[in-house]
């Protein structure tokens, strides 16, 4: 046994070794604090004039900055700073200089060469307790969106049993629709009838003394089907408004059934952030104004969309409904598969739009997409400082305005549009301005950005700490080996970063921890090799063997031992939110990178330093250096 | 080497980790477990005072502004205060809180951090981490069954509940609060003492099988004398970096290092004492590792 490794298996190694110092080093180069500037409408953007005022201003406030550059063919450019300290005055100076038509966001600015960046080589995103930022969980309120649902469905049955002159009573009773009636056969119209209009209840015939009861209850499927409507719907508006909120890489999610998590990294205000999430949009239907109607009952909007920039129409002053009272809509085709777009109103807005449009049929109705804004105004105080006033308006703006066909209900498609995007664009503009599901802030984090900093700073250190440590008892306990143990640990941890980095994982503070972790445990694998070949010594195999042994024997006992610690790992995935998922990742890849920078990486090494010759004798600590002296002649 | 009769201390054994146990159990029930925010729900905030903070003063400024249940206590250094407040405040209150501490002194207040945790956020990490461990052990117990043999299974499974609830204990008895970060640790404990435990587990069944005539007292007390030094010094390096994690690691990632450093202590003496001592009281002997096992043969055929 010369324990050697063939050339291929060497090359292979120092390949692998070399592509993880690749994809490991952007993280070496710490990112620049900067300043991110875009427009506030996707048609706004951004040229070298506007950037020299942003510039300008900086140089006017004596604020140093560089690597000024305009990017995605302008829809934004990028300022950096040199001091990070100064990025929040930087932002307000700049924000101040612009206007309200830009949003200015603070930034870090990745600093990775071009040879690394051209080798897809990106550094590790930070989680907000390093970066600083604010992290919400909201919820959407489940039974308050059950309940309104089952008011649609009282409405409507209601109204479909007067129609058809089916004798009965209708109420609420927790989870369904009770249902009343004094004669069987009065039951079985009612049954139809309802199985017909909401074919998604569930019905239930249940007999009393004095009357003949029918149950609707909403079913599980229903309620799923509704939360994630819900959900979907709460999560394109607060897309939407978190863009406003100026924060250049935000995380807008979903968690679980009814949950979103919104990351918005640098921001401190967590006020103005709530503001924005929490606010609503609203709808109005309007007529549209008659030409000859007196300028005091009639107002005039500009259109929304990008295509009809500068039209405007004058609307009547009266609003038929607004947004609370659309349930639903959806972007569809009719028959003659033309796009359209169906609209959903709960019983009380059916009635008044179909009040509204029974008399004028063949006049248009306008859409008003309603929008709270915020406009800064500066103001300045007693002690001459200025402060930076928001104050809010509603913006309105005409969505569409389509001919009414005929007398509408609670049940109408807006038709003649022309394709399907422009057809779901209105689809969800009008479900965004229609009453979301409740939902409410569950779970709050703001870090600021010194605590951040602290946090990267200390978990660094004990990374250093611990790891010295770890090297200094290895090489004294064992010498020789011990060197390549603490090689081998060292290419553990740049593959571990690597891996990270590949894999875009978000580096937390219990990440760093799970760093350390693996640091201490990934010497394991070396130790169980060693204390191996050690044994083999003591039983008097001669080098050469012993190391072989040692290592073959090993290896069992090695991945028994870490594959049930990966399935810990893999659990503590699986049922962990944030900082604890991150430790879960660390702590994975740690386990797969340990055992094979143990099982090959050492093994290559100590095939180095000892493989293919004549050993007298092994540098391994303890008893083993005399023992083997004595017999190494014996091979 | 001669073989360290380990066995012969079982019963010094026994009755430690029984008395452990019992007065874990006793404190838990007693005094249950510090619940950080996390688990209990409720508003937390820390500032940055920019010179040395007073606690009364705050107190009474937190009192007139009608903030009940506020817990006032510095943090770290006696700049640094962290106030909380227990569930029932909305969500707005710890931004709010931050203004009304800023108006009330001269010195600069900067924001370190505001957590909010609403109370079903709460109870639900709670059950999510029970359910964890469970898993955890239940998938645990599965593999050690089918890789070894139900016995050691069982052992493991002893020895992995033995260094929880001892961990568990020491928290509470401590009153150090318990937090997320703390439930990632007690899973990486279980993760730690586990691969101790398979270790010694693997060499106990390679000795089984290798040693005739021997009892299995003998055989475990052979195994554990082998797998010591190894045990020892993996533990070591593994508290190592995990002091160096505790003293430089910073006040949020504190309790998360004490977690590791209780429980890799303990789970190093339970993978020789609990898992072993069980291994031998329910009697494990040769024919429980005989089974014609492909890996087996492999070893025996590589013997000297």
């Amino acid at each position: 046994m010369m324990n050697h490794y063939p050339l291929w298996k060497n090359v292979l190694i120092l390949i692998v070794v070399a592509g993880g110092f690749f994809y490991a080093a952007p993280n070496l180069y710490a990112p620049d604090p900067a300043l991110q500037i875009a427009g506030a409408s996707s048609s706004q953007t951004i040229d070298r004039p506007i950037l020299g005022r942003a510039e300008q201003a900086l140089t006017k406030a004596g604020i140093p900055f560089f690597g000024e550059v305009i990017q995605e063919q302008g829809k934004s450019a990028l300022l950096r700073l040199t001091d990070r300290d100064q990025q929040l005055r930087a932002q307000a100076v700049v924000a101040r200089e612009l206007g309200d038509g830009f949003i200015v966001a603070l930034n870090l600015a990745p600093t990775t060469p071009d040879w690394l960046l051209q080798g897809g080589a990106t550094p590790m995103k930070l989680g907000l307790d390093l970066s600083g930022g604010v992290h919400f969980k909201l919820e959407v309120d489940v039974a308050a969106a059950t309940e309104r649902r089952l008011e649609q469905y009282e409405i409507g049955i209601k109204k479909r049993l007067r129609e058809e002159r089916v004798r009965g009573r209708v109420s609420l009773d927790g989870q369904r629709a009770v249902m009343q009636f004094r004669a069987e056969a009065d039951r079985e119209a009612a049954r139809k009838l309802v199985a017909e209009l909401y074919p998604e209840l569930f019905l239930d015939r249940v007999d009393e003394a004095d009357a003949w009861l029918l149950y609707a209850d909403v079913t599980e499927q229903t309620i799923t089907e509704l939360v994630d409507y819900a959900v979907t719907q709460n999560l394109t508006t607060i897309r939407n408004r978190v863009n406003e909120l100026g924060v250049s890489e935000p995380l807008v999610q979903r968690q679980g059934r009814n949950r979103i998590v919104v990351e918005l990294p640098g921001i401190q205000d967590t006020a103005e952030a709530k503001r924005i999430l929490g606010k609503v949009a609203n709808l109005e239907f309007r007529l549209v104004a008659e030409a000859n109607a007196p300028i005091s009952e009639r107002q005039r909007f500009e259109y929304r969309s990008a295509g009809r920039e500068g039209m405007t129409e004058w609307l009547e002053r009266d609003v038929i409904i607004s947004g609370e009272s659309v349930s639903n809509a959806q972007a569809g085709f009719d028959q003659n598969s033309q796009p359209n777009v169906s609209i959903s109103l709960d019983g009380e807005g059916g009635m008044l739009m179909s009040r509204a449009t029974r008399a004028n049929v063949k006049r248009r109705m306008g859409v008003l997409f309603i929008e709270r804004k915020y406009r800064t105004r500066y103001e300045v105080t007693e002690s001459g400082e200025e402060v930076a006033k928001r104050i809010p308006y509603d913006e309105k703006k005409l969505l569409t305005a389509p001919v009414i066909q005929s007398a509408l209900g609670a049940q109408f498609q807006i038709t003649g549009l022309d394709n399907p995007g422009e057809s779901s664009e209105l689809a969800l503009m009008l479900r965004a301005g229609a009453l979301a599901a409740p939902i409410t802030f569950v779970e709050e984090r703001t870090v600021g950005p010194s605590l951040g900093a602290e946090n990267i700073r200390l978990g660094t250190k004990s990374v250093q700490v611990g790891l010295a440590l770890v090297v200094v008892f290895m090489m004294l306990y064992y010498r020789v080996f011990g060197v390549a143990a603490v090689l081998a640990l060292s290419g553990n941890l740049v593959l571990l970063v690597a891996i990270m980095s590949l894999l875009g994982a978000t580096l937390t503070l219990p990440g760093i921890a799970g760093i350390v972790l693996t640091v201490g445990m990934a010497v394991d694998a070396n130790v169980l090799i060693f204390a191996r070949i050690r044994e083999e010594i003591r039983g008097g195999a001669p080098p050469q063997t012993a190391i072989g042994q040692g290592f073959d024997r090993a290896v069992v006992t090695i991945l028994d031992a870490n594959i049930t610690t990966l399935i810990v790992a893999i659990i503590l995935y699986a049922i962990g939110t944030g900082p604890v998922k991150g430790f879960a990742v660390t702590l994975s890849v740690g386990i797969i990178t340990s055992m094979l920078s143990s099982i090959i990486g050492t093994r290559a090494l100590v095939n180095l330093f000892y493989g293919g010759r004549r050993v007298q004798a092994l540098s391994i600590g303890g008893v083993g250096v005399t023992k083997v002296a004595q017999q190494g002649a014996a091979e | 080497m001669n073989p360290i009769p380990f066995m012969k201390w079982r019963w010094v054994a026994i009755a430690l980790s029984g008395l452990a146990i019992v007065t874990a159990v006793a404190s838990l029930s007693l005094q249950q477990l510090n619940w950080g925010l996390d688990f209990t729900g409720g508003t937390l905030i820390e500032v940055a005072y920019s010179d040395s903070a007073d606690l009364s003063s705050i107190r009474s400024v937190l009192a007139e502004e009608g903030y009940e249940g506020a817990v006032v206590v510095s943090f770290g250094t006696d700049r640094d205060v962290l106030v909380r407040l227990p569930d029932g405040y909305s969500d707005e209150q710890g931004a709010l809180m931050v203004d009304k501490l800023r108006s009330s002194t001269d010195m600069a207040i900067e924001l370190r951090r505001i957590e909010f945790v609403g109370p079903q956020v709460g109870d639900e990490l709670r059950d999510d981490g029970g359910i964890a461990m469970l898993t955890a052990l239940g998938l645990v117990m599965l593999y050690v069954a089918f890789r070894f043999q139900i016995k050691f299974a069982l052992g493991a499974v002893f020895a992995l509940a033995h260094d929880v609830t001892v961990t568990l204990g020491f928290f509470s008895l401590t009153g150090l609060e318990f937090d997320l970060t703390v439930l990632a640790a007690l899973l990486a404990v279980v993760g730690y003492s586990l691969n101790d435990t398979i270790v010694v587990s693997d060499r106990i069944r390679e000795n089984l099988r290798k040693i005739r005539r021997a009892e299995a007292i003998d055989v475990i007390n052979i195994s554990l004398t082998e797998t010591l030094g190894r045990t020892l010094v993996t533990s070591l390096t593994t508290l190592l970096v995990l002091a160096a994690l505790a003293l430089f690691g910073g006040e949020m990632i504190f309790g998360f290092a004490v977690a590791l450093l209780v429980g890799v202590t303990v789970g190093t003496y339970s993978s020789m004492y609990v898992a072993s001592t069980t291994l031998l009281q329910l009697g494990v002997s040769k024919e429980d590792v005989m089974v014609p096992e492909r890996e087996g043969a492999d070893q025996e055929g590589m013997l000297p």
